[in-house]
């Protein structure tokens, strides 16, 4: 997990990235880890042609990737922020190309927040979270109706914990396919 | 529940029966720990044991599990933090009725007033609870009533005997006989969560579950009338408000837009309900007519506007907003839509609520990190931070504005907490099954008993 520290010193960052949205950013990070990738879905497009691999698993609502391992779904946000991480964001673009080839599939996005704060005030803040990953992937060309967003606020931890690391924890935006 | 009080009265066994239920009410209550005694010289009070003749079998069993209307009347004032009632052991005679009452004994124990009692039988098992209220020095009664009650209003005679004798001394409404709301969390953020919605006294005894889901419940509040509750529920995976009888059989889902249908809150005339609603895109203040279903929008800003809260004189709504970049308090004048902010010390302030005189804020403050309840004088601007736990959030006032309880946490478990308005009493209420948290005060309620 990303410490909080190291988030918030990202947040100049990020609302850099997240105007760029999927396409390249040239933003040097001031951290050592990844970098938005430059050309977000080269692996898909070559296998493409070839025999149509399946963007979900066996059952129907995973969605995977090009070599069939699950896609990351919960994407995870700083102390009272509703910024995309730059480093989410070619999975993020990952999930819009599934969804765009995928006319017939709808995701819902639930967003999360930690237990500091009013819970009214996190539900609110949890709908900005989800509005933000809606509207990535609206901006990267899915219909929107195949979107629906929802916020528990901090209703629904992922870690009932009290700790900074349950906290970055249950900051998230969750996709659920259906 | 009428009909079952009617019916107790006429068969006896019945009592048993409700025996049971009222240890299942147990079970679930929640504990009242007082932790800081303010005042600096409490009012001495001694309530003395009250005399209970009762030779009725059935009622002798139910009394088993009931304690002496003197405990309870003596906790209530204790926990206001104004009194110190006495101790049993210190009271040199147990007086039951006047020609019982020789006030150098209590001169010598400096007692500035004395509370005597006594429950008589009657027929059909019902019983007399009465009581009489001494000025020490005066020498003379102040107050003296008596009551019919089955043994199901046991507690309801004694809280309304404590909201007497605490109006006659203070000259304040006493709250002793309202309620307090609350949501039992039980396994949160695991597959087998559970959530109940609990109304119990305000000491905390006799909780009963109002409405229970695997989903969610936050943001529960009283109509002004103590009728009606109106809280946020997803239990349909969304939120949606809900407006739903204490007592009939009423529920209705009211609101279940697009987002968010959340925060809310009776005007004080009980006609409209203010929430907030995210359908045009980002969550603003609405209000609705009760009667009608209309929906008036409020608030327009694409911020964060939440949390509503109605003056006193329901001419304005308080809120939180971002619309500054950190969450603050605002008003908003109803008739002119016309905003104005309020709090401007620390950049976390949310979820407030006027006390009775419309002067004075409570509300969630942010102050080093740590989230406290606080309180603030409007004309002022000064600050008192009134809660020095954690995570405390949701203050909600008494109805006579002396205490007000909110959510906190302790040892890892989402509590209650209540602290008098000035700061200076405080208690907690855990449960034993689960987190509480989200907790409403009642306004005042009718009468019980009379």
């Amino acid at each position: 997990m990303l410490s909080s520290n190291r988030l918030s010193g990202l947040i100049a960052l990020l609302l850099a990235a997240i105007v760029i949205g999927g396409c390249s950013s040239t933003a040097t990070a001031p951290v050592d880890q990844q970098e938005p990738v430059s050309e977000p879905p080269v692996a898909a497009a070559p296998v493409e042609e070839a025999e149509e691999p399946s963007d979900f698993a066996d059952d129907g609502i995973t969605p995977v990737d090009a070599s069939g391992r699950p896609l990351s779904r919960s994407f995870y946000f700083g102390y009272d922020t509703a910024v995309l991480n730059p480093a989410d964001l070619a999975a993020l673009e990952m999930h819009a190309q599934i969804l765009r080839r995928n006319a017939d599939k709808s995701v819902v996005i639930e967003g999360h927040c930690d237990e500091r704060g009013t819970r009214e005030y996190n539900l609110a803040l949890g709908e900005r979270r989800a509005e933000v990953v809606k509207s990535f992937l609206t901006s990267a060309g899915v219909r929107s109706r195949q979107i629906e967003t929802v916020s528990f606020g901090e209703e629904r931890p992922a870690d009932p914990g009290h700790t900074e690391s349950a906290w970055a924890l249950n900051r998230r935006a969750v996709l659920s396919y259906r | 529940m009428q009909g079952i009080r009617a019916l107790m009265r006429t068969a006896g066994w019945l009592l048993t029966v409700m025996v049971l239920a009222s240890n299942a009410h147990a079970e679930n209550s929640l504990d009242t720990i007082i932790i800081d005694r303010g005042v600096d010289e409490p009012i001495r009070i001694a309530v003395v044991p009250f005399a209970i003749d009762v030779n009725s079998a059935a009622n002798a069993a139910a009394l088993n599990d009931l304690p002496n209307p003197s405990d309870i009347v003596a906790f209530d004032l204790a926990r206001s933090g104004q009194f110190d009632p006495m101790a049993k052991e210190n009271m040199l005679s147990l007086p039951a009725r006047s020609s019982e009452v020789f006030y150098r004994d209590w001169r010598i124990l400096r007692t500035a007033y004395l509370v005597i009692g006594r429950v008589e039988a009657l027929r059909n098992d019902s019983m007399r609870m009465s009581f009489e209220l001494y000025d020490v020095a005066g020498r003379r009664q102040l107050r003296a009533r008596e009551y019919l009650i089955g043994v199901d209003q046991w507690r309801d005679a004694a809280h309304q005997i404590a909201d007497i004798i605490y109006a006659e001394i203070t000259g304040v409404r006493g709250a002793f006989s309202s309620k307090i709301m609350y949501v039992l969390a039980q396994n949160a953020g695991t597959p087998d969560a559970r959530y109940r919605l609990e109304i119990a006294d305000a000491d905390g005894q006799r909780a009963r579950t109002l409405f229970s889901s695997p989903q969610p419940i936050l943001s529960a509040s009283w109509a002004p009338d103590g009728q009606r509750v109106a809280y946020v529920s997803f239990e349909t995976g969304r939120p949606s408000i809900i407006l739903q009888d204490v007592d009939g059989p009423y529920r209705e889902q009211l609101t279940a837009f697009r987002g968010i249908n959340g925060s809310p809150v009776f005007s004080p005339d009980g006609r409209h309900l203010a929430m907030v609603l995210s359908r045009d895109g980002d969550p603003e203040i609405f209000t609705m007519n009760l009667q009608t279903r209309k929906l008036r929008r409020i608030t327009r800003h694409r911020a964060i506007d939440t949390e509503p809260s109605w003056s006193p004189d329901g001419e304005r709504l308080i809120f939180t907003s971002d619309r500054g970049g950190r969450p603050q308090i605002y008003q908003v004048e109803l008739a002119t839509n016309f905003v104005e902010r309020l709090t401007f010390v620390g950049d976390y302030n949310a979820r407030a609520r006027l006390l009775p005189d419309g002067q004075h804020l409570v509300f969630v403050h942010r102050r080093d990190g740590v989230f406290h309840i606080a309180w603030q004088d409007l004309e002022r601007d000064n600050i008192l931070v009134l809660t020095q736990t954690n995570l405390d959030e949701s203050p909600s006032l008494s109805p006579n504005g002396s205490m007000l309880i909110y959510a906190t946490q302790y040892q890892g478990r989402g509590i209650l907490g209540v602290v008098s308005i000035d700061g200076r009493v405080k208690y907690r209420l855990p449960s034993s099954v689960g987190d509480v948290r989200e907790p409403a005060w009642s306004p005042f309620l009718q009468n019980v008993v009379d």
